[in-house]
């Protein structure tokens, strides 16, 4: 089932705030994870785990080093 | 005691308990006689025996924030509201990193991740699992979080001994003063463990009450009706500090941490030893480490756990190592037994008695057993004399672990 891109930047915004206390508000496409949200690698890994429960797709160790923006997170999900 | 060993002083207190989410609401719950023991109402009582525990008043995951508290076992959780509680009541002292520690301990560790992390694991796989699964599980976790908090670099230590950890804890962190590796420790003892599996498994034993139609009446130590432990959570962390440093601060002191005795019984893996040679021991070696004797100690908040071998055993080893005149009370009767967090709390509760000079009674102690000469304090609290006082605290655990603390009034 398709889901639209502002769904998915929707419920990344939750689970970045959830996870990190980030405004998701600041959760928007162009950011970087590490440069502009200082999330680092561990978190990350608890970002992958949320995501894959609420959007139903695997995301492997060696994909998840690539994913570097919320709009790779986001075009992975869509794919 | 030597004489250029340095004296140990207690400069904060800590506390979230069944009877309140701080020190002071926890101490005024306790004067008033409260007990923190409810009915659980978890779908999974169906399946344990006992059927009531002393949560936590205060929900620790509320306090903290969330991104913080997602990353925390409960038990890691607890210790760090009340060591953050501690540090505050101290003044936040300021201390080099490199001569600031922690003793913290737990009896069980993070037992909860590790069986909710068994469920994920089962159910959707191994990466599935949160990165923080090992951190919360680990039993040395919460003395690992609060020297993080504090940037503490003299050593982080989680000494284990069941019932006892929590005492043995404190006196690890005197003996970290007192020889000279660190001028301000942050010390005491954790534990959530309120999980039908610990449950089952202390009923299994045979060690909790099963007074499933009377909650607030089962944790009655010495009584004769008494039927076993009730099970208890939370922390109690205190900040000890070499008297120069706190001095030389203006640090308020509320007492000095003067003596601590270990034994271990040699006997059996759970059950106390009937002579009760291990705890007069401790109780023994405790004096002799703070230069005191028998009558110099006017309280004793006991283990005094609301089982029917222990209690009698520890009270006649009182009678013989100390005298039967100190001023004796169970708190666990209201907190219920917070395992290896007890030894900390009762140690707060022990200082508290020292400073304010009155000792809170033991509720539903109605009748006591034969074969007790010391002082209960019991029906209504009770005031210290004047002049000066000392105090010991008592903690025993499964594994014939015996700790005796003493404090002294400032």
């Amino acid at each position: 089932m398709a889901v639209s891109e502002q769904e998915i930047l929707e419920g990344l915004g939750k689970i970045v705030n959830e996870i990190t206390g980030i405004p998701a508000s600041e959760v928007t496409p162009e950011k970087s994870f590490v440069d502009d949200l200082d999330i680092d690698s561990l978190s990350m890994v608890e970002i992958a785990v949320a995501a894959q429960d609420e959007f139903g797709v695997e995301i492997p160790d060696d994909q998840l080093k690539n994913l570097k923006t919320v709009k790779d997170v986001i075009n992975f999900i869509n794919a | 005691m030597s004489a250029n060993r340095a004296r140990v002083v207690v400069t904060g207190l800590g506390a979230t308990t069944p009877l309140g989410g701080d020190v002071t609401s926890t101490w005024s719950a306790l004067l008033a006689g409260r007990s923190g023991v409810e009915s659980i109402t978890e779908d999974w009582v169906d399946s344990v025996p006992v059927k009531f525990a002393g949560m936590a008043a205060v929900d620790p995951a509320e306090v903290l924030p969330r991104p913080e508290a997602r990353r925390l076992d409960r038990s890691e959780q607890f210790a760090l509201v009340a060591a953050r509680e501690a540090w505050a009541d101290a003044g936040k002292p300021e201390v080099a990193p490199e001569r600031l520690g922690v003793v913290v301990s737990s009896g069980i560790g993070g037992i909860g991740t590790t069986l909710s992390a068994y469920d994920v694991f089962k159910e959707k796989g191994w990466n599935r699992l949160s990165p923080f699964t090992v951190p919360m599980l680990m039993p040395n976790g919460p003395a690992a979080w609060i020297g993080l908090d504090l940037g503490a670099m003299a050593g982080v230590h989680a000494t284990v001994s069941a019932c006892a950890s929590g005492a043995e804890a404190i006196g690890y962190a005197m003996d970290m003063i007192r020889s000279g590796r660190a001028d301000v420790v942050v010390a005491g003892g954790t534990e959530a463990a309120i999980h039908p599996l610990n449950i089952a498994a202390f009923a299994a034993a045979r060690a909790m009450s099963t007074r499933n139609d009377d909650p607030q009446g089962a944790s009655r130590p010495w009584d004769r009706e008494r039927d076993g432990f009730v099970l208890g959570e939370g922390a109690g962390i205190v900040v000890l500090e070499s008297e120069e440093h706190a001095r030389a601060r203006g640090a308020r002191i509320h007492a000095y941490a003067s003596g601590v005795g270990y034994s271990s019984d040699g006997h059996h893996i759970t059950q106390p030893e009937p002579e009760g040679r291990g705890i007069s021991m401790a109780m023994t070696m405790a004096l002799k480490d703070a230069g005191l004797s028998g009558q110099d100690i006017k309280h004793l908040n006991a283990h005094g756990t609301s089982t029917p071998a222990g209690d009698v055993i520890e009270v006649q080893a009182v009678a013989k190592a100390i005298g039967t005149h100190p001023l004796v009370t169970s708190t666990k009767s209201m907190t219920g037994h917070l395992l290896g967090g007890a030894g900390g709390i009762e140690s707060v509760f022990t200082v508290l008695a020292l400073r304010e000079r009155i000792v809170p009674a033991t509720i539903n102690l109605n009748n006591p057993d034969d074969g007790i000469e010391v002082d209960l304090v019991h029906g209504q609290s009770r005031a210290l004399p004047d002049g000066d006082l000392a105090a010991i605290n008592n903690s025993f655990g499964f594994g014939g672990h015996n700790v005796t603390v003493v404090f002294q009034g400032a």
